[in-house]
């Protein structure tokens, strides 16, 4: 049932992305091919680690409504990329090669995260609101934090900044590709790996320990995995913060299962085929570039308050 | 009373402060020095105690309102409606007076803040963090739509200004419309009754004589034009409202009409305090005292979120 679901689903996303590839192709076809490729493979990369992302993050910190993005994940990124920045100097950060770059970075945002995320899920376990409303501020302040020392940048080395964490689809890095998809193989490797360890893990804290799991390390390593996952999409394109709780919760709502190795590669082929048909309607369609982000927000948004105010009145 | 009069002459030496910090050193200039502290430096302190002072003071009003210590006007997507009324007025009148435009602002603000409060209704109370959080999204979702009416027509630069308050911009001229929230500063001190009552619940509230709709009604215009002045002369600056509120009911308890007072010094003190470290971080440049607020606001919430709570009497 749930295989038969999950192929749907994969070649829904593979029908998807031959649409965009092929739609009105015109002459000069290698260089249009190229271009779109380019950018197909940005959006799938960005839309799996987001989504798988996000179905290991929910599982941790048992609920349905948090997800990287929202508790500021990417605003971590940006902002241990802006310290780099302001430590090594912009010239010494350009200097670096771009594969040690992403390592230094994603082993900071890891470290970073487990610090922080790891005390909030073993402490906030029993208050789940409570918790959720931490993680929202934490982060709103960590989005204040990357903001504020990136006006204490040079400008030349702010450019350098806002060079590597703002983007868009329009304007993928092809060089980062490369990292990008073995790091996101990485990633869904570790993330298929701990799998079965979070079936037990969403039965809740107490009972996954009564079962005789060690349940603090697994937050951990998964904090690693999810850090490494959103190091990709950062990294890429910048942060779109609902995409995630789009990505899990159709997939939750789609493949109804409680196994994390089909709920992961759902989320992961549900992040990506949501990014490509959104820029293909926007781009081919309506002839709305980058408004994609924009409109993921809005949905994403909607959807969450709805999740928030139906979960209450059960 | 006890200790206002020195709390006052705290926020006279702030001021003092900010009149002295700036770009320009005052004593060694080829600038006219009092032309300087008359155009630019006067207005600006000013700006920033009226800014402090009225933020903090919608932020009561909305939590009495919806009987929440946690919410912030400046996170229930009042100042996303706002920018909304901005961005539609810019685009069908652009030539319109600066008055008009701040009206119209107001109106928008105050049907966004009203539709949150009707969602307030749909939330159930038992879960106090829980409302703060349906307001937070739903100034987001507020906040991509103008973002996106913005796209769509090229205004994206408009909505950074409006988005982070801060005061560099404030000239002589410029920010008189400010003075608007004194007057709403004095008309709250007369309506602190209701407003206690207000907190009350509606059932309470209805039984003691409240004529519960008109006083919301009231304390909800009195916030609208707060923010929309806000947004238009310095831009939005979340955490004040919330932040200052809940700081002075720990401390001084909780009754209201004693405490306005307290609530609008400090909110002037706060946001004053702000801006003149954003001018002082990395002189001569300046850092926007919306974002310096947003750490230190943020850092400030989340410690009251993980604290428990002193009853007071």
């Amino acid at each position: 049932m749930a295989r038969r679901r999950l192929a749907v689903l994969a070649a829904a996303l593979l029908a998807l992305c031959a649409v965009f590839l092929l739609w009105n192709l015109r002459t000069p076809m290698g260089f249009i091919l190229q271009l779109r490729a380019e950018k197909l493979a940005a959006l799938v990369l960005v839309g799996a680690a987001t989504g798988a992302a996000t179905v290991v993050f929910q599982t941790i910190a048992t609920n349905r409504l948090l997800t990287p993005g929202i508790v500021g994940f990417d605003a971590l990124f940006i902002f241990t990329q802006t310290l780099l920045v302001l430590t090594l100097g912009g010239a010494g950060y350009v200097a670096l090669d771009s594969m040690a770059k992403f390592l230094v970075e994603t082993a900071l945002l890891a470290g970073a995260a487990m610090a922080l995320f790891g005390v909030l899920f073993r402490k906030g376990a029993e208050d789940i609101i409570r918790m959720i409303l931490t993680g929202v501020i934490l982060g709103v302040l960590l989005r204040g934090l990357a903001g504020f020392t990136q006006r204490l940048l040079d400008p030349s080395e702010f450019a350098v900044v806002q060079q590597a964490s703002i983007a868009s689809f329009n304007t993928v890095d092809p060089g980062l590709l490369g990292i990008a998809a073995l790091a996101l193989g990485a990633g869904l490797a570790g993330a298929l790996a701990l799998a079965p360890r979070l079936d037990v893990a969403a039965l809740g804290r107490v009972q996954a320990r009564v079962l005789g799991l060690d349940h603090d390390r697994l937050v951990l390593l998964s904090l690693g995995v999810v850090a490494l996952l959103v190091a990709v999409s950062t990294a890429l394109v910048g942060p779109i913060t609902f995409l995630g709780l789009l990505a899990a919760s159709f997939a939750h709502a789609l493949l109804r299962n409680h196994r994390h190795i089909v709920l992961i590669l759902g989320g992961a082929m549900m992040g990506a085929a949501i990014l490509v048909a959104g820029q293909t309607v926007f781009e081919r369609l309506m002839g709305l570039q980058s408004a994609l982000a924009i409109i993921v927000e809005f949905a994403g948004g909607v959807l969450f308050l709805a999740l928030v105010l139906k979960g209450r009145k059960s | 009373m006890r200790g206002f009069p020195i709390a006052l002459t705290g926020l006279a030496l702030l001021g003092l402060a900010s009149l002295l910090v700036g770009a320009t050193n005052l004593w060694n200039t080829q600038l006219d020095a009092g032309m300087v502290l008359a155009i630019s430096r006067v207005p600006r302190t000013v700006a920033a105690m009226l800014a402090g002072a009225g933020l903090a003071l919608a932020g009561v009003v909305v939590q009495q309102s919806v009987q929440n210590r946690l919410v912030d006007p400046g996170l229930i997507g009042t100042p996303e409606s706002a920018m909304l009324g901005l961005l539609g007025i810019t685009l069908i009148a652009p030539g319109a007076a600066l008055l008009v435009k701040m009206s119209v602002a107001s109106l928008t603000a105050l049907a966004g803040t009203a539709v949150f409060f009707l969602l307030a209704r749909l939330v159930p109370r038992r879960d106090p963090m829980l409302l703060p959080l349906v307001g937070l999204i739903y100034g987001g979702i507020l906040g991509a739509a103008a973002l996106w009416l913005a796209w769509v027509n090229d205004l994206v630069q408009f909505i950074g200004i409006w988005q982070t308050g801060e005061f560099s911009g404030v000239l002589r001229g410029r920010y008189e419309l400010l003075w608007i929230i004194a007057a709403l500063a004095v008309a709250l001190f007369f309506l602190a009754d209701r407003i206690t009552l207000l907190g009350l619940g509606e059932d309470y509230a209805r039984a003691l004589g409240l004529n519960y709709l008109q006083t919301v009604l009231l304390g909800l215009g009195c916030v609208a034009v707060t923010f929309a002045v806000v947004v238009v002369t310095v831009g939005a600056m979340p955490f004040v409202g919330l932040v200052v509120p809940n700081i002075v009911s720990r401390w001084r308890g909780d009754n209201l009409r004693r405490n306005l007072p307290w609530v609008a010094l400090l909110g002037a003190v706060l946001v004053l305090a702000a801006d003149l470290m954003g001018r002082v971080v990395r002189w001569p440049y300046e850092i926007p005292a919306a974002t310096i607020f947003a750490v230190f606001g943020a850092a400030l919430f989340l410690w009251l979120l993980n604290t428990r709570k002193v009853q007071h009497g």
